[in-house]
């Protein structure tokens, strides 16, 4: 794998703005600034910045209800999205889809989705208008663990197989639905054991190894490419905070677990290993850590700076024309 | 003038498109042979039998520049779809605020006469229209389907076009020259002076066979035909009523939140039209069961020109209350 020092420095900086972002985001939701709900990614950001990481522009992509890490992985406007998050006319919605509804077409970013597994047809039929295109471009879907249980996950991967479709397929596997524990409720321990079924490839990796998330799915592009059909890839990861920041909601993981997997955390580790490589130094991993601070404040300013929208507004956008 | 069936009429429209616009595209679990001739197998797709996925995958491709022509065959197999046509498909558009439009049209067969039982008869079309975000129509000739079905190809936004079962055979004059029907435009089948009646599908030409025969007895029977569901044409069916003073609605689906429901509503909430009625607006639906077998059963459950009948002479009547159904 040869991955520029720079390349390098600049994942761990979309991992690091992943963090920050959603450690704001949580806290202004706290604090009353933003509505309804907001499910943080913390944690699995290896998932999200290895995979896009081995995208090209043009390459779409689509979320989940978790869905921060994907958009900042893609390349989306810190801006827009802490506007939409504070349901104001600036956002990438026009305040109209809230943090389960960010979606950024123009950078190949499809939406997030309120609806588990409710993404991955529609970016199967952006794959399938990439293999007519015959342009070459890749469609990702990510999705949880609890999503590989659901209809539409076995439908896409036979039709995707049948079609040959320039597809990949990531499956975050935190190891819980909400509360209920994969261990429960998945009839094999691996969901990268179903691609067999459909005779692709499924492959598991650690999803807190940033690089190993990057080759597996470098691999699957270059097979999507090809025209060689989708990959399964099930990255083994792990959510840090509860299933949304609502108050009050149980979360029966031990304190144990969930502390075992903090000492696993994908950024620690990635900037233990550029520091030690000598890709850079204390110092730069303090000066990365600020300039991101500094862009989650701006976007925090550009979203308080941007109006509600106006109650005329809620009519806008039902046709297009 | 030329005379093609209601099917081939919905074939001639999607093959004109498709000759058009190499970016529409077709899928189905059974696909029109006509069309895999013309078109191949690569924009005539035969697909797994995978309603969900199928109509996700049409949005995506729609929003990656496509234009996606989605046939479910019966609207049966779109229940299993409920996620990508509620959630998804009826509101991307609005809830991304705008960023891309998604071309989509959906083809669904709806209605009776077809002693296909609960499952696969059946008018769930109110169901779709409670639904913000989504186009929809429901054709009672071949001309109002081809003309209709050219303006869904069109159109920037996800359509359903409901073609009625018991309409596929009939015949109707439909021109070889290009044209197309606008949305929310309904049309006006026959007219009259004592009493309207709004009708869809099949139920266009139970009413035209019930003012025929009331005709003779001197009786003028207005039939109003919507055609377009969403968005409805209100003003024509208001127009209508305000003329004649009656209204009875026939619908081949039950009548609980129906369509009939709403045509009801949009006539009684206007004022002017309100102020005009000189009877209570009579319903003529199926009645509230899932559709049964027996031929004997089936005909009992859906209305047809007799109840249309009983139904004008009821508000001509004026003062008799009405039946349940
Ligand atoms: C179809 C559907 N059922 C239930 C829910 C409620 N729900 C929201 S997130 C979630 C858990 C999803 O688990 P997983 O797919 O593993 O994703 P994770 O939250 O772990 O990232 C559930 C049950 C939903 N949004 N959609
Ligand atoms: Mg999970």
């Amino acid at each position: 794998m040869n991955l520029s020092p720079d390349k390098q420095r600049e994942m761990l900086r979309q991992m690091l703005t992943i963090r920050r972002f959603e450690e704001r985001a949580s806290a202004d939701y706290h604090a009353g600034k933003i509505y309804g709900v907001v499910h943080c990614y913390i944690g699995e950001e290896a998932v999200a910045v290895g995979v896009c990481s081995a995208l090209e522009t043009g390459d779409q992509i689509i979320s989940t209800h978790r869905g921060h890490g994907h958009c900042i992985a893609k390349g989306a406007d810190l801006n827009r999205m802490m506007a939409e998050l504070y349901g104001r006319q600036g956002g990438y919605c026009k305040g109209k889809g809230g943090s389960m509804h960010i979606a950024d077409f123009g950078i190949g970013m499809l939406g997030a989705n309120g609806i588990v597994a409710g993404g991955i047809s529609i970016v199967t039929g952006a794959g399938l208008a990439a293999q007519m295109d015959g342009n070459e471009r890749v469609a990702v879907s990510f999705f949880g663990d609890g999503a590989s249980n659901a209809g539409p996950f076995h439908e896409c991967l036979n039709i995707a197989a049948a079609w040959k479709l320039p597809m990949l397929y990531i499956c975050e596997n935190n190891m819980y639905a909400a509360q209920t524990a994969a261990a429960a409720t998945h009839a094999m321990p691996d969901v990268a054991g179903r691609a067999a079924g459909y005779g692709i490839p499924g492959i598991v990796v650690d999803g807190n190894d940033i690089f190993a998330v990057y080759q597996a799915a470098a691999r699957a592009v270059v097979r999507a490419r090809a025209g060689e059909g989708p990959t399964l890839i099930e990255c083994k990861t792990y959510r840090w905070r509860a299933h949304t920041e609502r108050v009050g909601q149980p979360d029966f993981r031990t304190p144990g677990e969930i502390e075992s997997w903090k000492a696993k955390d994908p950024i620690t580790r990635l900037s233990a290993q550029l520091i030690a490589q000598g890709s850079m130094t204390d110092a730069d991993a303090k000066a990365m850590d600020d300039e991101v601070q500094a862009s989650i404040a701006a976007s925090v300013a550009f979203a308080e700076a941007s109006p509600f929208p106006t109650p005329e507004q809620a009519l806008d956008d039902m046709y297009a024309a | 003038m030329r005379e093609i069936t209601y099917a081939q009429a919905g074939v001639e429209a999607v093959a004109e498109e498709m000759r058009a616009d190499p970016r529409i595209f077709y899928m189905s679990t059974d696909p029109i042979m006509p069309l895999v001739k013309e078109f191949g197998e690569k924009r005539v797709k035969a697909t797994p039998i995978a309603e969900a996925a199928l109509t996700g995958i049409s949005i995506g491709a729609a929003g990656s520049g496509y234009r996606p022509i989605m046939d479910w065959r019966q609207v049966t197999f779109s229940f299993v779809a409920m996620d990508q046509i509620v959630n998804q498909a009826a509101k991307i558009h609005y809830m991304f605020g705008g960023q891309r439009t998604f071309p989509i049209l959906y083809r669904a067969n709806v209605g009776g006469g077809t002693r296909l039982a609960a499952q696969h008869c059946q008018c769930p079309y109110s169901m779709f229209m409670n639904l913000s975000g989504l186009k929809m129509f429901l054709p009672s000739t071949p001309y109002d389907l081809k003309g209709l079905l050219k303006t869904a190809i069109r159109d920037n936004n996800p359509v359903i076009s409901f073609e009625s079962n018991r309409l596929l055979a009939s015949k109707g004059p439909v021109p070889e020259e290009d044209y197309a029907i606008p949305l929310g435009v309904a049309d006006i089948k026959r007219k009259g002076s004592d009493v309207t009646v709004v009708a869809i599908a099949w139920l266009v030409h139970e009413a035209l066979a019930a003012a025929e025969e009331l005709a003779k007895s001197g009786i003028s029977v207005e039939v109003v035909d919507p055609r377009t569901l969403v968005p409805l044409d209100a003003e024509a069916i208001r127009a209508s009523v305000r003329k004649t003073g009656r209204l009875v609605i026939a619908d081949e689906a039950g009548p609980t939140a129906g369509f009939s429901a709403e045509v009801a509503a949009v006539v009684t909430e206007d004022p002017a039209t309100f102020a005009g009625l000189k009877a209570p607006v009579r319903r003529v639906c199926a009645l509230n069961v899932p559709i049964p077998y027996s031929p004997q059963l089936e005909d009992h459950v859906f209305p047809d020109r007799k109840r249309i009948i009983a139904g004008i002479r009821d508000v001509l009547d004026g003062a008799r209350p009405a039946r349940s159904a």
